[in-house]
């Protein structure tokens, strides 16, 4: 590295100008301000027996398999058709694209609504999933599910699809062309330079599933045990029960900071030296 | 009268409200109203954390109670319309269903609210009431959460208000719940004591219970007290 030649230059070069760093700690505190005062606000003496409380472990419980199955959908068809966006180029693809990432910036509400229309009981296919295998989506568990999938898959789809773009085909046509089955190439060659951003695309999806609302309780409706996933069950105790509210916000809050925090250098690409201290 | 104030108002009030604020902004070319929708214990909640609203019109004595006891209300809360409770079918009443007990049918969708909206409570007891038992599929937000998915055929039947019945304009029918086992909900309305144009609500809630106000509230279906 070259010698700087006076010491005001490299001031001006590691310091951001105090007009920036002023923005940026407005916008920090923007950020941060919200979840302390919830913390704040927390009961915390009573914090644990709120926590433990039937209906909060249930709520927890079924937000919990709900989300999982949800990720687990969204990896078994996002990944293919991150592959397709990716890699083929046919007619139309740009539509398909956005068609695939609407539910990202719908209004949630909107997707429950979209989603009786295909899958409610007078929906297209509403009749057509009884008939033959007696599944009635809207008010059922299976229906929380797919409401995750649909607002969920996107995350996913989007963070694959960019990793896809940034290989180069060249590995994979080697494997190829050394005999590799399409397969065995995929398996071996293009997961692994794919893998964090699948975990990282995962991990987003599964934190968006676990926070779903609007199109949980629209298409799904609210049954503890059944429908009520942890978001449903703290805008409902907010009335009844604040106490509980603010516990378990607290913990969703906690759940998906912890997958933030973990997912950084993968989201961020390769860890920098300023990254690590 | 000028100015702006903002109402909390109860879900079922919707259509009523909406039209009574015309009529008060025509005859009060200078005030501007905003009114905010919801079940009557979210916005109990919302008064009581500080939200900036200068009339709140409950569904039930219960949550306005709950404001009232927090001192946030000027004076007594006035009661102003009442509406009993039908039970809500989607038009040409696919189901059949002719009486509560028919809420018993095997694999009939029945939606409700939680006990902590009025209609939640309401309904339920008027189940007790005619000692029947429906386990409901899902305890929606509020009233309109009833009316939209029964409406839209993903729900067999709920208890809503006779008011909600009618504001769907033929989309749904109202199954009549016998008097005796019926609730009549009173809807008190008051001023909030945090209001910065106190005046103004005052003269809006005396809008809402003047003979016109009292007509436009009829024609959606409530009752007078």
């Amino acid at each position: 590295m070259n010698r700087t030649p006076s010491r005001t230059r490299t001031v001006a070069l590691h310091r951001p100008p105090v007009a920036v760093l002023a923005l940026a700690a407005i916008a920090i505190a923007f950020f941060a301000l919200p979840f302390i005062g919830l913390l704040w606000r927390v009961p915390w003496s009573d914090a644990w027996s709120l926590l433990t409380t039937d209906a909060s472990l249930t709520a927890l419980r079924l937000s919990l398999e709900t989300s999982i199955a949800a990720t687990l959908i969204s990896v078994m068809f996002g990944v293919p058709l991150a592959w397709v966006l990716a890699r083929y180029g046919f007619p139309g693809r740009r539509i398909v694209r956005a068609l695939c990432l609407l539910s990202l910036v719908l209004p949630p509400v909107v997707g429950g609504v979209a989603l009786f229309a295909a899958y409610g009981r007078r929906g297209i296919l509403g009749d057509a999933l009884f008939e033959w295998f007696g599944l009635r989506l809207p008010f059922s568990t299976a229906g929380v599910v797919l409401a995750q999938t649909f607002i969920a898959m996107p995350f996913l789809v989007l963070t694959v699809e960019a990793a896809l773009r940034g290989l180069d085909p060249q590995n994979e046509n080697a494997a190829r062309t050394l005999g590799a089955s399409r397969w065995y190439a995929f398996r071996r060659v293009t997961l692994p330079a794919i893998r964090p951003a699948l975990i990282a695309g995962a991990a987003l999806a599964w934190a968006r599933a676990l926070g779903e609302f609007g199109a949980t309780i629209t298409f799904a409706g609210n049954l503890p045990g059944r429908t009520q996933t942890m978001p449903l069950s703290v805008y409902l105790a907010l009335e009844s029960n604040p106490g509980q509210a603010l516990v378990l916000s607290v913990l969703m809050i906690g759940i998906s900071f912890a997958v933030l925090l973990g997912l950084r250098d993968r989201w961020l690409g390769q860890p920098t030296s300023s990254d690590r201290v | 009268m000028s100015g702006t104030i903002t109402v909390s108002a109860t879900a079922s009030l919707q259509g009523a409200f909406t039209n009574i604020t015309a009529a008060f902004e025509k005859a009060n070319p200078n005030a501007s109203i905003t009114i905010n929708f919801a079940a009557s214990s979210t916005l109990a909640s919302q008064i009581m954390s500080g939200a900036p609203i200068d009339v709140f019109a409950s569904a039930d004595e219960a949550n306005m109670a709950k404001v009232s006891e927090a001192n946030l209300i000027v004076g007594t809360a006035t009661n102003f319309a009442s509406n009993s409770l039908e039970i809500i079918v989607r038009k040409g009443n696919p189901s059949k269903i002719t009486s509560l007990a028919d809420l018993t049918k095997p694999g009939l969708i029945y939606i409700t609210c939680g006990p902590e909206v009025p209609i939640g409570r309401y309904s339920a007891q008027v189940l007790k009431n005619a000692n029947v038992t429906v386990k409901p599929a899902s305890f929606e937000p509020d009233v309109k959460g009833i009316v939209a998915k029964v409406s839209a055929g993903e729900a067999d039947a709920g208890i809503v208000y006779t008011t909600d019945v009618a504001a769907t304009n033929g989309a749904t029918v109202g199954i009549v719940i016998p008097a005796s086992v019926n609730v009549i909900a009173k809807y008190p309305i008051a001023t909030i004591s945090t209001s910065k144009n106190q005046s103004l609500a005052q003269a809006w809630i005396d809008f809402v219970l003047s003979a016109e106000g009292r007509s436009i509230l009829q024609s959606y279906g409530f009752g007078a007290l």
